[in-house]
């Protein structure tokens, strides 16, 4: 499962923005998860992560996270092991995974304040006007409680798009949503790219991602 | 995707130093953390009270099952209110992570870029306003209805504040380590009932010492040493229990 780096010249990488997989081996008991993943991913491209239910999707992006340690490999960030300085790399760094991290006591405007107000100072208008974009304002102010897997899933993407940060990991990030909240993720990938970040994303189906820095990984159950 | 198409959307969308939002410090961020754990409390209100209901009940029924004779009640007052505070505030610690974990918020503060330890010392604060201070200021009614002289009631609050600090420290490395365990009520008690200990017993002699109208002075200082231990040590292994767990 290794994915030949993109050319680039050497005097670049010091000031590119990079996430680099090298030969990551993961196991969780006597599975073997990851075996020898590599990759590199530069700003302006996505990674699409693919495979069958338990290959290891989830796993790699939160190894990617630093949530989880592999048994042997490292995870480069700009050239650096993530390691080293792991609260810097998480500054750099918005993750989704499966669940969406909401309060079903608290509205989406509240979630989103505390959620997203917990790494950046935010305005009550950019959390109504990411609201707005994602199609979520006129549940905004209804407890999670009430509200669909779908609307709970925009009102995640709308904490992502608040989300000023070089590089998204994604798990499953059009779970429960309509065809329109799959071309939404799409979209706000592709935004992301375009403003020089780079995403990896654990996406079972066709990515609507029109850019041609689109890249996948298949990952092979053991 | 060329340079030039880049640098294109780049003016178009603004570039991350364009849109950078200003960190909040990590002073800002654990007061938020603290402040939303209260809000949701306040809207779970049945399991605010909880711990208090509990304390009440207890102390409530010592002087029905032992005798309504007040010298009597008054020896064992210290006793009885603290090992009625002591499972008080265990009641809740096993929620303390529970909900943040399966929601998904604990992966959220440990992928923060913020430091973990400081936002788990939020929230263990907030367990403490919410569990362990109401308990210090109930603890004097308790005390009474135990026969405790109403000059003794400085010295149970300011010895039930101290003590329940130092007990929602150590509830939360409990609670952080057992973590993944299901239905963990009887392992959380079983490590933090031992580390607890001390507090029990400073926290009972104070208590002691104030309803016999003694300076209760070194025992209250101890409770300090031990709360001070826990809210230096206490923050660090909690977040590298949750840590651990969340792998």
């Amino acid at each position: 499962m290794v994915i030949p780096a993109n050319p680039s010249p050497p005097e670049l990488r010091s000031t590119q923005k990079v996430l680099e997989a090298q030969n990551l081996h993961l196991w969780r008991g006597d599975r073997h998860v990851l075996q020898g993943v590599s990759f590199r991913v530069s700003r302006g491209e996505c990674l699409q992560i693919t495979g069958s239910n338990g290959a290891g999707k989830t796993s790699l992006l939160r190894t990617l996270s630093g949530l989880m340690h592999p048994e042997e490999g490292q995870v480069l960030w700009n050239n650096h092991n993530i390691r080293e300085d792991l609260q810097g790399f998480h500054a750099d760094l918005a993750y989704i995974g499966h669940e969406p991290p909401l309060k079903i006591d608290l509205t989406a405007k509240e979630n989103l304040h505390y959620w997203i107000g917990t790494r950046w100072a935010l305005k009550p208008s950019d959390i109504t006007e990411s609201l707005e974009r994602v199609g979520a304002s006129t549940w905004s102010e209804r407890p999670i409680r009430t509200l669909s897997a779908g609307q709970k899933r925009r009102v995640a993407l709308a904490g992502l798009a608040l989300m000023t940060v070089p590089v998204w990991l994604l798990d499953e990030p059009t779970t429960n949503l309509d065809r329109e909240g799959q071309s939404l993720v799409g979209t706000l990938i592709e935004e992301h790219l375009e403003r020089g970040g780079l995403a990896v994303a654990a996406i079972h189906h066709e990515l609507s991602v029109r850019t041609t820095a689109l890249r996948r990984l298949e990952l092979a159950r053991e | 995707m060329s340079d030039s198409i880049a640098q294109a959307a780049t003016a178009v969308n603004g570039s991350f130093s364009d849109r950078a939002r200003t960190p909040r410090s990590g002073l800002t961020a654990a007061t938020l953390a603290l402040t939303r754990d209260l809000r949701l409390a306040f809207r779970k209100r049945g399991q605010l009270i909880q711990p208090l209901v509990f304390f009440a009940i207890v102390t409530t029924l010592f002087p029905l099952a032992i005798s309504p004779e007040l010298s009597r009640l008054r020896d064992v007052a210290p006793g009885v209110l603290w090992v009625a505070a002591l499972l008080s505030s265990q009641l809740a610690l096993e929620f303390l992570f529970r909900d943040d974990a399966q929601d998904g918020t604990l992966e959220q503060y440990a992928l923060s870029g913020q430091s973990l330890s400081g936002l788990l010392f939020a929230k263990t604060s907030a367990h403490w306003l919410l569990t362990g201070l109401p308990l210090a200021l109930m603890a004097p009614l308790a005390g009474l209805s135990l026969g405790v002289p109403v000059g003794a009631v400085p010295g149970i609050v300011a010895s039930v504040a101290v003590g329940s600090v130092a007990l929602s420290l150590i509830g939360s490395m409990g609670a952080a380590l057992t973590l993944g365990v299901k239905r963990s009520g009887a392992l959380l008690s079983l490590l933090t009932l031992p580390l607890a200990m001390p507090v029990l017993i400073f926290g009972a002699r104070a208590t002691e010492l104030a309803i016999k109208g003694e300076s209760y002075g070194a025992p209250l200082e101890l409770l300090g040493a031990v709360a001070v231990l826990g809210i230096t040590l206490a923050p660090l292994a909690t977040a590298a229990a949750v840590r651990v767990n969340l792998e």
